[in-house]
């Protein structure tokens, strides 16, 4: 039944079909760039959080004196003589002796159960005996990783049937694996250690950590920090209360505003042939990583001061100006702290984004491998001069080896970037909401 | 210290013979902070309103009489140690130290009654400020002399000619190597028309609903979850491109419809970064569009027009600078992206149209000549840096086109 005696001509259908059309059009736009933000978030997510878990094996080891010390003097020298090559049997007889005592089956051969254990458990047992020769002779309770395949077996990413095909194990050894979980000699737990481990050799995935990248982005933070906030926000007072309008300043300002937009390779390239080739700072040092980021975020952080004094408004200059303050007074005692919410908030926003920059590090050399964690300062390679790598750029460096369970190690790496960008920018939302003044 | 500064062993000895020197200028201005206040007061006689100037602008004019000629000295003469390679460093020292003793001792000298001490302090204060922001000029002259240096080293060694004109990219680390930009241009080019092909109508569009239909509620949702693009790290889109789109587009699309087995490739490079690139357009045609005045579309919807033809004929070319503009941005953004080829769009030179097909870009080669064991005097290596000039002549052209577009329509409507 009709309720309206309006009827529309066929022109007017057509034209107000195109308007639905239209609008679609633009919803679907939204929903596109919405989806594709849901579907990125969800992959790495859902590759990287297994990262944060790893599996563990509860061996009860037998220090055997006559391996580790064969003289018996426990002398820290003699022992530190011996290798993991020594240590790792002893694992691989706790296992054994674990098997036999639960009564579980094991077709392998010695090598193939000890393959079970990740090469850096040996290591771990080293360090601990190094660090009180008195453990030697006696049976020691270890929480030792399991190898790279068995804790993806845990996690999923490694089946009975893709392990018919894989040299680095077996079925067999995954249902001894599968048997010692269910009585829970093996273990899969929250790592704590992921963050706070060194990057490790391309074997043993399991034992790669975040520590040194860690590490090493908070010092460029820092650098970034100390030099980025002052001469930005000196050159934009400049610029802003100081600066006739000339053709230099002109310059200077087009100069800012086409700095924000060069690409962050080229900063790269900059770093590498003044930093390194021209002064020779060391290579992948956190100082010289700093100095680059610097260069990169000086542009943000002048465009965000520079908003927030202009927001200002005159009558606080005037009024300064106006009892007596010479014009440096009236910037450094009122403008300055009224925009300091705003230049702060520009300034976390900046370090976020010079946070997450990856390209210009790999020109200064940051790839390398660094398994030591670099002090803030020494006498030979001055502050911030030790080689260390960043967060961003071990993400890089995981994705290119092969073994696929650095694939998972990088993305939870991703996340763990993404955590500290959401904590920084929650910060400056937070500043600007909590600080920000309307006049 | 009485040695030449011969090798670069001796600029870390300048580095850690800083740190005395530095040492004793701080306390020097400690010094000269208290001396100058006692001397102000006793200038006045004990009465501070006898004074133009505070003791405590005296005493800051004093500190930085102190502390900023030799910082002043020490920066330039750390640039001239490197250019030269060879200047004494005791004298070094000794020029550092004398400046700052000499501003002590006439700051000290001319706190008089009527000496303007505030006036003085402001002016090393200006100067301070006027030195921070020709850090900018200094950025791009030391990016455009580094780059053209070691450009001009490369052309002495292998024929311009060659490098834009040749169609073969293959480096040789021993040597008669073949060096043609034209394929990683190609590449770099390539991936971007497929970037924008997919991010300008999505962020065109986004931008259109989000400015003209949407309501304050979708706004204040719709918006910030766009920019969210804008704020996530490239190394995490190259991670996506790697591990999920490549993967995808191949097992999907590629190897169904027979256009190749790699997973990296033109498409996959290009679809993430347009993803990458949707809030850069949409948020910048959002405040283009905005800055329409609303009159136009009064007019148009008064005539009868519907929304979206007054959208189609009125809003959006009047705009049309404006997201020209915005377009160009964004294209020098997808030029010089970096990490998402990398890891999404592979490493071989090729001139090919199959999009799926794996093709490298002037980035990635950059990345890739610099990283690892580098000889500098090498065209092999040198040649990153040609390729770095010409990536930023392309990105500053676009930028600097898209920045007077912008400005110029900006203008029109204020």
């Amino acid at each position: 039944m009709k309720t309206s005696l309006l009827k529309l001509d066929t022109r007017t259908k057509k034209r107000n079909a195109a308007e639905a059309r239209f609008k679609a059009y633009g919803l679907t736009a939204i929903i596109i760039a919405m989806l594709a933000l849901l579907i990125l978030l969800t992959s790495v997510l859902g590759n990287g959080l297994s990262s944060f878990r790893q599996t563990f094996i509860t061996l009860n080891v037998e220090l055997v004196e006559d391996k580790l010390d064969k003289s018996g003097v426990r002398d820290l020298e003699v022992m530190s003589k011996v290798t993991t090559i020594s240590y790792a049997p002893l694992l691989r007889d706790a296992l054994i002796a674990e098997l036999d005592e639960r009564g579980i089956e094991n077709p392998l051969s010695n090598r193939d159960l000890g393959d079970m254990i990740s090469k850096e458990a040996a290591a771990t047992v080293r360090n601990r005996v190094l660090a009180n020769l008195d453990l030697v002779g006696q049976t020691i309770t270890f929480d030792v990783l399991a190898s790279g395949r068995i804790d993806a077996f845990f996690k999923g990413d490694v089946t009975m049937e893709s392990a018919v095909l894989d040299s680095n194990t077996s079925p067999e050894a995954l249902t001894i694996a599968q048997q010692l979980a269910d009585v829970g000699v093996i273990e899969t737990k929250f790592n704590w250690n992921f963050f706070v481990w060194p990057d490790a050799s391309v074997q043993r995935p399991e034992a790669a950590g975040l520590g040194v990248a860690i590490l090493g982005s908070l010092y460029m933070m820092i650098v970034v920090l100390v030099l980025a906030l002052p001469i930005g926000v000196a050159s934009s007072i400049y610029l802003e209360e100081f600066a006739p309008k000339n053709r230099w300043t002109d310059l200077i300002e087009v100069n800012i505003s086409n700095l924000a937009a060069v690409p962050s390779i080229v900063y790269g390239i900059l770093g590498l042939a003044i930093f390194i080739n021209f002064m020779e700072f060391n290579q992948s040092s956190p100082l010289v990583g700093g100095l680059v980021l610097t260069l990169m975020t000086l542009p943000t952080i002048i465009i965000s001061t520079r908003a927030a004094l202009k927001s200002v408004p005159p009558s606080i200059r005037d009024a300064a100006l106006g009892v007596g303050a010479s014009k440096m007074q009236s910037v450094f005692h009122h403008v300055l702290p009224l925009a300091a919410p705003g230049i702060l908030t520009g300034t976390i926003i900046g370090l976020a984004q010079a946070l997450g920059e990856t390209a210009p590090l790999l020109l200064i050399g940051m790839v390398a491998f660094v398994r030591e964690y670099p002090a803030a300062y020494t006498p030979e390679a001055g502050l911030f001069g030790e080689a260390s790598t960043a967060l961003p750029v071990q993400v890089f460096n995981w994705t290119q080896r092969s073994d696929p369970a650095f694939v998972e190690r990088a993305s939870g790496a991703i996340i763990t970037l993404l955590v500290f960008l959401l904590i920084m920018n929650a910060v400056a939302i937070y500043l600007r909401r909590r600080f920000e003044r309307r006049w | 210290m009485r040695r030449t500064l011969q090798s670069n062993e001796d600029l870390d000895t300048i580095m850690l013979s800083l740190t005395t020197p530095l040492l004793i200028i701080l306390a020097l201005a400690v010094i000269g902070f208290f001396l100058a206040k006692s001397r102000a007061l006793q200038v006045a006689g004990g009465d501070i309103r006898g004074l133009v100037s505070l003791p405590s602008q005296h005493a800051l004019n004093t500190v930085l009489a102190t502390i900023v000629p030799p910082l002043a000295a020490i920066f330039l003469i750390s640039l001239y140690v490197r250019i030269t390679d060879g200047t004494g460093s005791w004298f070094f020292t000794l020029v550092v130290i004398g400046l700052a003793v000499t501003g002590l001792a006439l700051s000290l000298i001319s706190i008089k009654q009527e000496s303007r001490a505030r006036t003085y302090a402001e002016r090393w204060i200006l100067g301070l400020l006027i030195f921070a922001s020709t850090i900018a000029i200094m950025t791009t002259v030391g990016i455009v002399f580094s780059m053209l240096f070691e450009t001009f080293n490369f052309f002495g060694q292998y024929d311009w000619r060659d490098f834009f004109l040749s169609t073969n990219w293959s480096p040789n680390f021993r040597g008669n190597s073949d060096l043609g930009i034209i394929p990683l241009l190609w590449g770099t080019l390539y991936i971007s028309f497929i970037a924008l092909a997919f991010a300008v109508p999505i962020g065109l569009f986004a931008a259109i609903y989000l400015s003209e239909y949407a309501g304050p509620r979708m706004r204040s949702i719709a918006k910030p979850a766009i920019e969210v693009l804008a704020g996530i790290p490239t190394i995490v889109y190259g991670l996506f491109a790697l591990i999920t789109v490549g993967p995808f587009l191949r097992d999907y699309f590629a190897s169904p419809m027979g256009f190749g087995e790699s997973a990296s490739s033109v498409m996959t490079a290009g679809l993430v970064m347009g993803v990458m690139l949707i809030p850069f357009v949409s948020s910048l045609s959002d405040d283009i569009i905005n800055a329409v005045p609303q009159a136009m579309r009064d007019g148009s919807l008064g005539l009868g027009a519907t929304k979206s033809e007054t959208i189609r004929q009125v809003v959006v070319p009047a705009a049309l600078p404006g997201i020209v503009g915005a377009i160009l941005l964004a294209a020098s953004r997808a030029i010089g992206e970096t990490m998402i080829v990398v890891l999404g769009a592979g490493a071989a030179a090729r001139l090919s149209l199959n999009p799926f097909e794996a093709m490298t870009t002037v980035t990635v080669k950059i990345v890739s000549q610099l990283t690892g064991d580098t000889d500098f005097a090498s065209p092999e290596t040198l040649v990153a840096f040609a390729l770095g000039l010409t990536l930023f002549v392309i990105t500053l052209g676009l930028n600097v086109f898209a920045l007077y577009i912008v400005r110029k329509y900006r203008e029109q409507y204020e």
